[in-house]
């Protein structure tokens, strides 16, 4: 299997989900699944772009979306991260029903020498293709080291079911796919029932207290059923729960230590793989108390920070003292 | 043109002239027409009133018309009233050709010249067909006296005592075991608090006991011939296993039966029945039935504690099902209604949260004969609820679901509050759109349920969760919702919720609809053919409609239009004979070639083949009682051997000639067009 | 269905924030049962519900609405958009009560739109996000102080090789550059339109 894919700026080496990255390639690797990147894709603006500018926001994805369909005769790409998903997917709909929009669209995309087919690029997600074109079938074959005995809170936030309407993959409310998943490799499956719930996406940066109220209750949540840890889908997940998590407890004068991987790090746990092959240890939050119950080894955390303050590159702005190096 | 034809142009007050210049209209037909055979054109302002009919019944007989033309509303209103104005002034009925300008002309367009063209083109139609009308009498057939009614529920047993009452013979058809449809599973009915199977019972055993009714229960229509006045009606009876007339009804075998299954009808998945049962103390019939998919015997080959215990020796284990055929006149259905799934709205967690509850489940719950004895406790058995809410408009009024307003539910959701202030003094919380208590003494019992203490508030419930967060969370389900009184979102912890479903069309409503020949709307609900001027019948003759089949709605309603039903039945009754329209297919035996083509097509079985006797050759031959004057035969004859009365070719022909006169096409053209 | 003919002015408030949203967002149908406002995780917060703000709408409240937390509260997370019974888009509309605002200025000088300018301006420059440098910059002009507490996070992340300092920038960043400076001419002209003077 071949397929075109949009990894998405978190996805980057460097950037937070880039361990979603590395597992990705691992799991489709073992799967036999060949994934080639677009070519200069640009970021998909999240969901800020769209508040400032209607017309330049779908003319920024409809650049990504011009150049996939340049890319060999490809009517599919796999979105790993939900926003990113949303934002393809939805864009290309508006265009497909909106034809002034989509003229003025291109009349901009020709400024860039390039132009768009509304319709020509079909985006779904990592996890709508492994489950639904490779298979639970296949995935199970592949499964050499059963995640038996790991309590996993399936959690599938916002954007990969919502809003439904752009081309439903699993029901809006109480999604199953990844439970299926999850217990194909093994896991025993909480039924989380915040999985559909939202953490937050960009309100970490703009009001702490609606953050750390749904971070707290995503986490409370997976506590409260004796979860050993999340498993998430999207990178903008990951980072709020796991990234977040401290200070959160720090806001409601808790200590939960809830791990949050990805779900195709799970996968390649699964399938035997290696955990620092997966990118497992950058996470924030320790997740290896949760693995060595089912005996995996996590390579050891990386040295304590430099002292010294990381090199600045001429636009790089500075580091915030810790309060605790006072 | 041999034909003395007479045009009346309707204004309908502003109705049609709104759009079409009548007058104008009125006047072309009077000169452009008259060498087409008009020798007089009007119009008026109401030509269904007297005076309107009157004028047209001087003109036949003062001008000697042969054949008259209106142009006015369709023909389902006034054809009638049209046809008789005629035969009163000595003028065949059949001869009068009505042309729709209101349904097909003013209503539906919006350029009034345009209209007023059409309107011009469909008289001059009208006028080229009307000469190929020949005078006809309707058929008279006999009305069969019995009746059928389908579904036993109170609407059906309203229409089934009012029916019997009056002396003539009812088949009541019922799919389950015993007759009394929802109502016999409700607890208190509003806004009375009469116990529901203290009313109903009454009207069960009367049913049982009438010698004019035929219960035919657990048993279901399968097949449906024939017309108004003349159905044929084929009836599956299901085998209950057990002999009707030795068995007495004492119960033994349900006491002695060792299968408990969870009873997902009468019980609504709240309690347990045997595996031979009848669904509660009071049903009628008074007999059980042996549910096979549950029954040791069946499944594993041994067992028959039944048949061992039961002192009549009534159990049968060898009895089929059985198909038997009714002859009736005219049928009632009255099937009732099914309730929305709410497992549909995962976000209310009913399936997942054990106190979730339907209203069906509570309505079972709270009912003293119910598998709690009526106490209010929650999934547990024991624990009474300090804190309910109740959730309107689950399923109702939301597009992803249903459109409509399910009717009861906002009297039921009251109702509830009463019952479980009374019961357990909790704090009770309703979550509503809107409060539409709009019937006889319903918003005084709201009044009396606010007097209470239940606790309102306006908004549509967003999710039901056990994902605790605040302090007094722990251990409760957390009703999460807008308060829009206050514009502020409230978290309000609950010991159990009770969604108020919705009502739906039973499932199986559009294959029901099929089987008899009536129409349903896109959700199913069946269709009255007219919602407010015929609010019982269909648009099939000699078929009627009753309770929640037609629409949501509560049991007053139900049993009025029960007796609505009967009512039009028995009148149908007293007439004796129907007069049917003559609009029917007839086979030129000359020109028949005998092929049998049309006899398969029929959908109404009404041509039958005369084989070869001696001196003349084989041919089919129409029974005008049972042809229905569909066409299809005409249109498939290979020979053209079939003619349809009132819908000839000569007549079809006609009229587009007329239509295209209208439209400018030089008559000497038209000539040349084969009729 | 509420619909005005295309390319005619919009004359009510209603019927700019329709017409400045893709699609149609029914917006006219709303029943005010306030599902959305129940279902959105970050409701409590907000001056006005969902629900409230769209009746504000159509009392054609227009400074209040501009002026509302409201909008910059949206989380994205789609609950309002798939519960509500009317099918009104709200989300939809709550991007297009943000960008009005930007227009307007009536809702400028705080956290949330900065935080979306901040982003944008990465985007255009580079043609990818660039995460700590939104980050530290977006948290270091508003939150000098919250900033410390998440520290440590940040830290971490950067031990673990989860956060570049360094954007990446794409190859077609000039034609990116030309694409959206056409787009935006293109929707100033919309704006006129659909705005009048207030655009």
């Amino acid at each position: 299997m071949k397929y075109l894919i949009y990894p998405g700026c978190s996805l980057e080496k460097g950037a937070a989900g880039y361990p979603y990255w590395q597992s990705t390639l691992a799991a489709a690797q073992a799967l036999d699944i060949e994934l080639v990147e677009v070519d200069d894709w640009n970021c998909c603006g999240a969901t800020e772009y769209i508040a400032l500018n209607r017309m330049a926001a779908y003319a920024l994805i409809a650049r990504s979306l011009a150049l996939a369909s340049k890319m060999n005769g490809y009517r599919e790409m796999i979105a790993p991260c939900s926003a990113c998903y949303l934002n393809l997917s939805k864009a290309d709909k508006y265009l497909s029903e909106d034809a002034p929009l989509a003229a003025k669209v291109n009349t901009a995309l020709a400024e860039g020498g390039l132009s768009y087919q509304p319709g020509t690029i079909k985006t779904r997600h990592l996890l709508d293709v492994l489950v639904n074109d490779v298979g639970y079938a296949a995935i199970a074959q592949r499964v050499t080291k059963p995640l038996n005995g790991l309590r996993i809170a399936p959690y599938y936030g916002c954007l990969i079911g919502r809003p439904a309407f752009y081309g439903q993959i699993d029901d809006p409310e109480y999604p199953t796919a990844l439970d299926k998943l999850l217990k194909t490799l093994g896991a025993e499956v909480v039924d989380y029932p915040m999985k559909a719930h939202c953490c937050g996406g960009h309100m970490t940066q703009i009001s702490e207290s609606v953050a750390f109220d749904l971070i707290h209750q995503l986490v409370k949540g997976a506590a409260d059923y004796n979860a050993d840890l999340i498993a998430t889908v999207c990178p903008m997940c990951q980072l709020n729960l796991d990234g977040f998590q401290g200070a959160m407890n720090r806001y409601y004068k808790t200590n939960y230590q809830m791990p949050v991987l990805y779900f195709t790090q799970m996968m390649g746990l699964a399938f035997g793989l290696d955990a620092a092959t997966l990118g497992i240890g950058a996470e924030v939050v320790d997740a290896r108390p949760a693995l060595s119950r089912i005996g995996v080894q996590v390579p050891p955390p990386a040295e304590e920070p430099p002292a010294r303050k990381p090199h600045k590159s001429k636009e790089a702005l500075p580091m915030p003292v810790m309060p605790e190096e006072k | 043109m041999t034909q003395r034809i007479g045009v009346y142009v309707c204004h309908c007050g502003s109705n049609i002239n709104g759009m079409v210049d009548c007058e104008n209209t009125a006047r072309w037909a009077g000169e452009r027409l008259k060498d087409r055979g008009v020798v007089v054109a009007r119009d008026y302002k109401f030509m269904c009133s007297s005076p309107g009919q009157e004028m047209i019944q001087k003109d036949i007989k003062e001008l000697g018309l042969t054949r008259v033309v209106v142009a006015a509303c369709s023909p389902h209103l006034h054809e009638q009233t049209f046809r008789n104005a005629c035969a009163r002034a000595g003028l065949n009925g059949y001869l009068c050709e009505l042309v729709s300008i209101r349904e097909q002309v003013s209503w539906v367009h919006t350029d009034p010249l345009a209209a007023t063209q059409k309107a011009m083109a469909l008289i001059a139609g009208a006028v080229e067909r009307v000469q190929y009308h020949e005078p006809l009498e309707p058929l008279r057939v006999p009305i069969h006296p019995a009746t059928l009614i389908v579904g036993g529920g109170v609407a059906g047993i309203q229409a089934a005592l009012e029916i019997a009452d009056s002396g003539t013979p009812v088949y009541l058809v019922e799919r389950e075991p015993s007759i009394g449809g929802h109502m016999a599973q409700f607890d208190k009915t509003f806004p009375t608090l009469d116990c529901s199977a203290c009313i109903l019972t009454p009207k069960m055993v009367s049913v049982g006991n009438h010698p004019n009714i035929t219960l035919l229960s657990y048993s279901e229509v399968t097949n449906v011939d024939g017309y108004v006045g003349n159905f044929t009606v084929t009836v599956k009876k299901k085998a209950r296993y057990l002999n009707t007339d030795l068995c007495n009804g004492c119960g033994v075998c349900q006491d002695k039966c060792p299968k408990k299954v969870v009873d997902q009808v009468f019980e609504a998945g709240l309690g347990y029945r045997k595996a031979v049962y009848k669904p509660f103390p009071q049903a009628v019939p008074k007999y059980p039935v042996i549910d096979r998919e549950n029954c040791t015997y069946f499944q594993k080959g041994t067992c028959k504690a039944c048949e061992k215990f039961c002192p009549t020796g009534a159990i049968d284990f060898k009895q089929r099902d059985e198909t038997i055929t009714l002859q009736v006149g005219n049928i009632i259905l009255a099937t009732g209604y099914d309730l929305f799934d709410p497992r549909r709205i995962p976000q209310y967690g009913y399936g997942r949260l054990a106190n979730v509850f339907t209203s069906l489940e509570f309505e079972r719950l709270t009912n003293a004969a119910g598998p709690t004895g009526g106490q209010v406790v929650l999934r547990d058995g024991v624990t009474v609820p300090k804190t309910v809410g109740i959730i309107h408009c689950v399923g109702s009024r939301d597009k992803r679901y249903n459109n409509y307003c399910s009717n009861i539910c906002c009297m039921q959701s009251l109702k509830f509050a009463h019952l479980v202030k009374e019961k357990t003094g909790a704090t009770v919380y309703n979550f509503y759109m809107d409060i539409r208590t709009a019937f006889k003494d319903y918003d005084e019992f709201y009044q009396r349920v606010l007097e209470e203490g239940t606790l309102f508030v306006r908004g549509r419930v967003a999710e039901v969760t056990d994902a605790a967060r605040l302090p007094g969370e722990e251990g409760k389900l957390i009703i999460q919702a807008e308060d829009t009184l206050v514009g502020k979102q409230r978290r309000i912890p609950v010991d159990m919720v009770i969604l108020s479903v919705a009502l739906e069309p039973r499932r199986d409503a559009k294959q029901v609809a099929q089987t008899f020949g009536i129409s349903c709307s896109m959700n199913g609900w069946f269709i009255e053919k007219h919602p407010k001027l015929d609010p019982v019948a269909t648009m099939t003759e000699g078929i009627y409609i009753a309770g929640c089949a037609q629409g949501p709605k509560d049991i007053p309603a139900a049993v009025a239009q029960g007796a609505a039903a009967a009512a039009r039945v028995i009148g149908k009754i007293q007439q004796r004979e129907i007069a049917l329209e003559p609009v029917r297919a007839e086979i030129d035996k000359e020109k028949c070639s005998g092929c049998r083509i049309c006899n398969n097509l029929c959908p109404f079985h009404a041509i039958t083949f005369i084989e070869k006797q001696n001196g003349s050759r084989a041919y089919s031959e129409v029974n005008p009682a049972l042809c229905q004057g569909c066409g299809t035969c005409v249109a498939a004859c290979p020979a053209g051997a079939i003619r349809g009365t009132v819908f000839s070719n000569q007549q079809v022909m006609a009229q587009l000639t007329g239509l295209l006169i209208a439209n400018g096409v030089p008559i000497t053209e038209l000539e040349t067009i084969p009729v | 269905m509420h619909a005005i003919a295309p390319n005619a002015p919009p004359t009510t408030f209603l019927d700019q924030v329709v017409a400045a949203t893709p699609g149609e967002p029914h917006l006219a149908m709303c029943i005010q049962c306030g599902t959305c406002g129940g279902s959105c995780p970050s409701g409590s917060d907000m001056e006005h519900t969902p629900r409230e703000i769209f009746a504000m709408v159509r009392a054609g409240m227009k400074e209040a609405v501009l002026r509302s937390n409201t909008p910059w509260f949206c989380v994205s997370c789609y609950y309002c958009m798939v519960r509500c019974p009317q099918q009104v888009h709200v989300t939809d509309l709550m991007y297009t009560l943000k960008r009005l605002s930007v227009k307007t200025q009536l809702f400028d000088e705080s956290i949330a739109p900065d935080f979306s300018k901040t982003f944008v301006s990465t985007v255009e420059s580079y043609g990818r996000a660039f995460e700590l440098g939104l980050m530290s910059r977006h948290m270091l002009k508003h939150n000098p102080f919250g900033v410390f507490k998440i520290a440590d996070m940040g830290i971490s992340m950067v031990t673990k090789g989860r956060l570049s300092f360094t954007p990446k920038r794409i190859k077609g960043i000039d034609g990116l550059k030309a694409i959206l400076a056409k787009a935006k001419e293109l929707e100033a002209q919309d704006d006129v339109r659909i705005l009048g003077g207030n655009a």
